[in-house]
């Protein structure tokens, strides 16, 4: 297993930048996810790492070794891709082994390594068959299989769920995180479900626009998301973000309700925006509960109940709505008023001239 | 009924969604049946008559009216692979057919006053044809394929002129310039040789090769290659290992199409060879028959000619009927 360092690594297309100078450092074992809107540049930084796509400038470490320019078939990774590319003239067993004729082992040995790992993934009963009269998720195990067969230095993996239907997608999930604890397996992970990012990252790095908004653990991006990107983009529903004017300790929100800063916070906004100007307050669904001497007054939009609890998209004016997350006992009707009150821990704030948060213990 | 609900007011029972329709009425099945018999008689009719005018007998094949049913012979195949000669004079006839040393088919020929001087120009013919096509099939599709691979899979500088120049070549018909190429033909010594047939023909059938194959090529997912790759093979070796066993649709329709077109040539061929690398194409009309026109040994060329594109064509069916619908399957 490998260490993956990249450094000032950059790819262009012409005069625009697919991935702008990045660096990135992947440790022994970790469970890195490159997350994204589509476009954004994870996916060529995946086959930049794989040496599938060339870089146009900076360098690639493995494990302190330069493999910049080296070609894909000499940096010991394995690749999983979004459509599986099992070959279809091949069983799986012959598609599993693949990689192992490659490398020159013998017969013997290649045969007991296959069984091993169709073992491993339980898919002994289908090394006979042919790719085609598979199910997807069997399609991905064969897929998985011959990534693991070889023992590689690092497992890179594009979007291997993307192709497969929601029921196996939850439990593919679960056993390539199973497989990554077990192998102790260095791997990056490409996807653009941040539930997947979320539920089986070490670490989250997220993408936007060819640039890195954010890299940190799972729990990092969800709560303190580092710009109004991420923190629109991670959580379902993201982060509610209303833009209101501070002034005197108090965040006046459309609505006319006013919403008292926690003055552990007040500090920092002086710092960022200065003794009054416009700030933006985020909040998570479930940083807000409903009450009656809430400062937030507002009507009920609309009510989705999701099962073990109720979403409110509640309206603070016409052109404001929020979404909160409530319990499932009460109902709430369309149009009736509703106030809540935030979580004085949860809730954060962000500068609406450069759209990064505004950071309790200072800001550069 | 002119009003829309917003939403059903009472429960489902039918649906009216066209695929839950039920089948088609046995009529129009009818009619269509009937159709496809019309037309496969009308496309077999000139090849059973063919047929039937090879097994015919000499005087069987000019009689009026044309007989459909008529005692076989196979007189027409031994006037095809020999060359005979009318006896001078009936005393010749006779002291000939005396011999006790004559085959059957020599004995065959005398009952109808030849005798026969030489194994005819025929086989040979049919051979060169053989050498022509077949080598130039292999590499029409060999070339066609690597070409393809490049245009498919790497940029290359001006790709789209290129591909259209290669089209441009067949905007002409060839024949129009058989004098040019008649001409250079003679002054590099290419005319009348297998070597000159074989590049005029692999030259011909490139264009058409290169961009049929771009795209069965194309519907391959490149992640095939690149899994390849990263499994730690070359590019050649993800080449021959993954991507030519992929493309083995597009490979088989391409060689029966190169292969009928080199095989069938005329024009080109009656110009460009003469007694020793005269392919079968120019060679079937002008096949003289002894004091008369045989139609059935014309036939019998024509049919003999036939046999090896159909069974090209049959061997490789499966993979021809899924090519010639390349473009409606998805990849992936």
């Amino acid at each position: 297993m490998a260490t993956i360092e990249l450094v000032n690594v950059e790819k262009k297309f012409g005069a625009s930048f697919a991935v702008k100078p990045m660096n990135m450092t992947i440790y022994n074992g970790e469970f890195v996810v490159l997350l994204g809107p589509s476009g954004c540049g994870k996916t060529t930084t995946l086959r930049m790492i794989s040496g599938l796509e060339a870089v146009t400038d900076g360098q690639i470490l493995f494990d302190g070794k330069e493999v910049t320019w080296l070609h894909p078939s000499d940096r010991d990774i394995a690749f999983v891709f979004q459509f599986f590319a099992l070959y279809s003239h091949m069983t799986a067993r012959e598609n599993i082994a693949f990689p192992l004729q490659a490398q020159g082992e013998s017969k013997e040995n290649i045969r007991k390594r296959v069984e091993e790992v169709a073992k491993m993934l339980r898919i002994e009963h289908l090394l006979s068959a042919r790719p085609g009269g598979l199910s997807g998720g069997d399609q991905q195990r064969v897929a998985l299989a011959r990534a693991l067969v070889r023992r590689p230095a690092a497992f890179l993996m594009d979007e291997p769920l993307g192709a497969l239907d929601a029921e196996f997608r939850e439990s593919m999930r679960a056993e390539i995180k199973r497989l990554h604890i077990e192998q102790n397996a260095t791997t990056v992970y490409v996807t653009h479900d941040q539930i997947e990012a979320m539920a089986m990252g070490d670490r989250v790095v997220v993408m936007s626009a060819a640039v890195v908004q954010q890299n940190g653990t799972p729990a990092e991006v969800y709560h303190d998301p580092a710009n109004l990107f991420v923190a629109k983009f991670i959580g379902s529903p993201g982060m509610n973000l209303i833009r209101g004017h501070y002034a005197d300790g108090k965040v006046a929100l459309p609505g006319d309700s006013y919403y008292a800063v926690p003055t552990d916070w007040q500090a920092a906004i002086h710092e960022v925006i200065g003794r009054a100007g416009d700030v933006i307050l985020g909040f998570r669904p479930e940083a807000a509960h409903i009450s009656e001497n809430g400062p937030i007054a507002t009507t009920v939009y609309t009510s989705d109940l999701h099962g073990s609890y109720t979403m409110l998209h509640l309206e603070l004016n016409r052109d404001t709505i929020v979404d909160v997350r409530a319990g499932r006992g009460t109902s709430y009707p369309i149009g009736t008023p509703a106030r809540f009150d935030l979580d004085p821990a949860m809730v954060r704030f962000f500068d609406p001239k450069t759209e990064a948060a505004i950071h309790k213990g200072g800001n550069q | 009924m002119s009003t829309r609900t917003a939403a059903p007011t009472s429960p489902v029972t039918i649906s009216t969604r066209v695929d839950k329709v039920g089948r088609r009425p046995k009529v129009m099945r009818g009619i269509r049946a009937f159709a496809v018999i019309v037309i496969t008689i009308i496309a077999l009719l000139p090849v059973v008559w063919m047929i039937m005018t090879s097994l015919k007998s000499p005087s069987d094949v000019v009689a009026v009216p044309p007989k459909i049913i008529f005692k076989p012979s196979i007189e027409s195949f031994i006037f095809l692979v020999t060359e005979r000669v009318q006896f001078a004079s009936p005393q010749e006839a006779a002291e000939y057919k005396a011999r006790d040393d004559l085959k059957w088919y020599e004995e065959k020929v005398a009952q109808r006053g030849q005798k026969i001087t030489r194994v005819g120009d025929f086989p040979k013919q049919l051979r060169n044809s053989f050498i022509i096509a077949g080598t130039s099939t292999i590499f029409s599709v060999l070339f066609g394929v690597l070409s393809a691979y490049a245009f498919s899979r790497f940029k290359i500088p001006g790709e789209g002129d290129l591909l259209f120049f290669i089209l441009s070549t067949r905007m002409l018909p060839p024949v129009a310039v058989t004098i040019p190429i008649f001409l250079m033909y003679r002054e590099l010594g290419l005319d009348n040789t297998y070597f000159g047939l074989i590049l005029l023909y692999t030259t011909f059938n490139l264009s058409f090769s290169v961009w049929l194959l771009k795209g069965f090529i194309d519907e391959i997912p490149k992640e095939y290659e690149e899994a390849a790759l990263v499994d730690g093979y070359t590019r050649l070796q993800a080449f021959r290992k993954v991507v030519l066993p992929q493309a083995v649709t597009g490979i088989a329709a391409t060689t029966v199409f190169c292969f009928i077109f080199a095989w069938n040539e005329y024009a080109f061929a009656a110009m460009l060879t003469s007694d020793a690398t005269r392919t079968a194409p120019p060679s079937i009309p002008s096949i003289q028959g002894v004091g008369r026109i045989e139609w059935e040994t014309i036939a019998a060329a024509s049919l003999v000619f036939l046999i090896p594109v159909v069974i090209v064509t049959f061997a490789l069916r499966k993979h021809l009927l899924r090519g010639v619908t390349f473009g409606a399957i998805r990849k992936g």
